[in-house]
């Protein structure tokens, strides 16, 4: 076995070229609790805490949006610049582990991983934001749902470093919920991210861990477009409101497992998606 | 940059320690406990889930189960072992034992560095404050008031002492 520690990213993308099914680790949270119980033994392990660069913050003013590194640790996301621009990304951040799970935890782990519990997921769905990849001599944007293809399973192919993940500033509000046993260090039971763009008029929500990846409820999102005007504060009526969380429970996929149950989680994703609508209008 | 199976060293406690022989995919808390004979820090779930193995990383705190120590070197990490190095105890590690913070004492030495950390950068921080930087620390014996009141008091007796 051999670790590599490269100090930029150009060395970095020089190893992974040179040995593409090298496993990449950034802050370790992931893949070193299944070596920790031999689940899985790499060969050659690229470490990518150390490359500075995959930590930075890009603030695009004229195209407003928001490029940030894959390796940023959720830590740096809580508060300042990033909070200010996409505050349900500093919500999601803030309810990652503890503080040393978000001092380590990074939006490329959550993508490297894949799982639809990745807290980061539901808030690059919500937003549509897109995934940069680099090789030693190429790189790509995709989708944020063509990156994640399934139960742990990404877009990235080998020789591929995820470097950064670009998001729009959008005007209106947003947030991220999500229900488990207890507060801090936990993996969600059911998580919601629901952004509101009163510049459009039109709203996003996402689900995660209620489907093999993050599930965008899309049907649901025009409908409520159809019924209310979202570029103002409309009054949302009860009615209204209830019909807006079955349809959510219904766009939702969860299954039975050690977690929680599959209807648990339909109702879960249904109180979650309403209670932030009500915050929508009401701030 | 390459560290291959033979030899790494890491910088612990300001001291660098040489590691032979080993697998280098192991987790920092194992070759802090079994390799450098630093077995202040201590293993439970090592999945990042308690706590109980926190060090102090680059100024960051961390657990030390989920770094491969093979990717900390030229790091400077910081064990229980230093916060009182000369075995005169802490306002933290003397509020523990007075308060009855400390019962089984398994999960201290992750407190007590959470703890510390936490002052170095918040000197008198709120209930919320000390629930949150402690959030990632669990404790199956005191129910955690003897550790928030180990926390005031600490607070109180550092603040006593600057003036």
């Amino acid at each position: 076995m051999s670790v590599l520690v490269p100090r930029t990213l150009k060395d970095a993308l020089q190893a992974i070229s040179a040995n593409p099914s090298a496993q990449l680790i950034q802050g370790g949270t992931d893949l070193m609790v299944e070596i920790n119980f031999n689940h899985r033994k790499p060969t050659d392990v690229i470490a990518l805490r150390r490359v500075d660069e995959l930590k930075s913050v890009y603030i695009d003013a004229k195209k407003s949006q928001v490029t940030i590194g894959a390796g940023l640790p959720y830590q740096q996301m809580e508060h300042g610049e990033i909070a200010q621009y996409i505050p349900a990304l500093a919500q999601a951040a803030r309810t990652v582990g503890s503080p040393q799970i978000r001092s380590a935890g990074s939006i490329g782990g959550n993508l490297g991983t894949c799982s639809p519990a990745g807290d980061a997921l539901p808030v690059l769905s919500a937003l549509d934001a897109t995934i940069n990849l680099q090789t030693a001599d190429s790189s790509r944007t995709i989708a944020i749902h063509d990156f994640m293809v399934g139960v742990k399973r990404n877009a990235r192919q080998p020789g591929e470093i995820i470097v950064s993940t670009t998001l729009p500033i959008v005007s209106g509000w947003q947030g991220y919920a999500k229900v488990g046993v207890r507060n801090a260090m936990v993996i969600s039971v059911a998580s919601c991210c629901l952004v509101v763009d009163r510049t459009n008029g039109t709203i996003a929500v996402a689900l995660g861990a209620v489907g093999p990846t993050i599930i965008r409820c899309r049907e649901t999102e025009s409908w409520l477009a159809s019924q209310i005007d979202l570029k103002t504060k409309a009054t949302v009526s009860p009615n209204l409101l209830q019909e807006f969380g079955d349809r959510i429970a219904n766009e939702s996929k969860p299954i039975d497992d050690h977690r929680s149950t599959a209807a648990y989680r339909r109702h879960a994703v249904s109180v979650l998606a309403r209670r932030m609508l009500t915050r929508a209008n009401n701030q | 940059m390459n560290v291959n199976s033979e030899i790494y060293s890491l910088s612990v406690n300001g001291k660098m320690h040489e590691v032979r022989d080993s697998w280098v995919g192991e987790s920092l808390l194992y070759v802090l406990r079994e390799r450098f004979n630093l077995p202040g820090t201590k293993g439970a779930c090592e999945q990042g889930e308690c706590g109980s193995c926190t060090v102090i990383i680059d100024g960051q705190a961390v657990c030390s189960c989920l770094v491969m120590a093979a990717t900390a070197i030229d790091s400077d990490i910081r064990t229980v072992e230093s916060i009182s190095a000369d075995g005169t105890l802490t306002e933290v590690q003397d509020a523990f034992v007075t308060e009855g913070g400390v019962q089984c004492g398994f999960c201290t030495p992750g407190l007590v560095v959470a703890i510390e950390h936490l002052l170095s950068q918040n000197s008198d921080p709120s209930e919320i404050e000390v629930k949150e930087a402690i959030s990632g620390n669990i404790c199956r014996c005191t129910g955690y008031g003897r550790i928030f009141e180990a926390v005031d008091k600490a607070v109180s007796v550092r603040k006593a002492n600057k003036t």
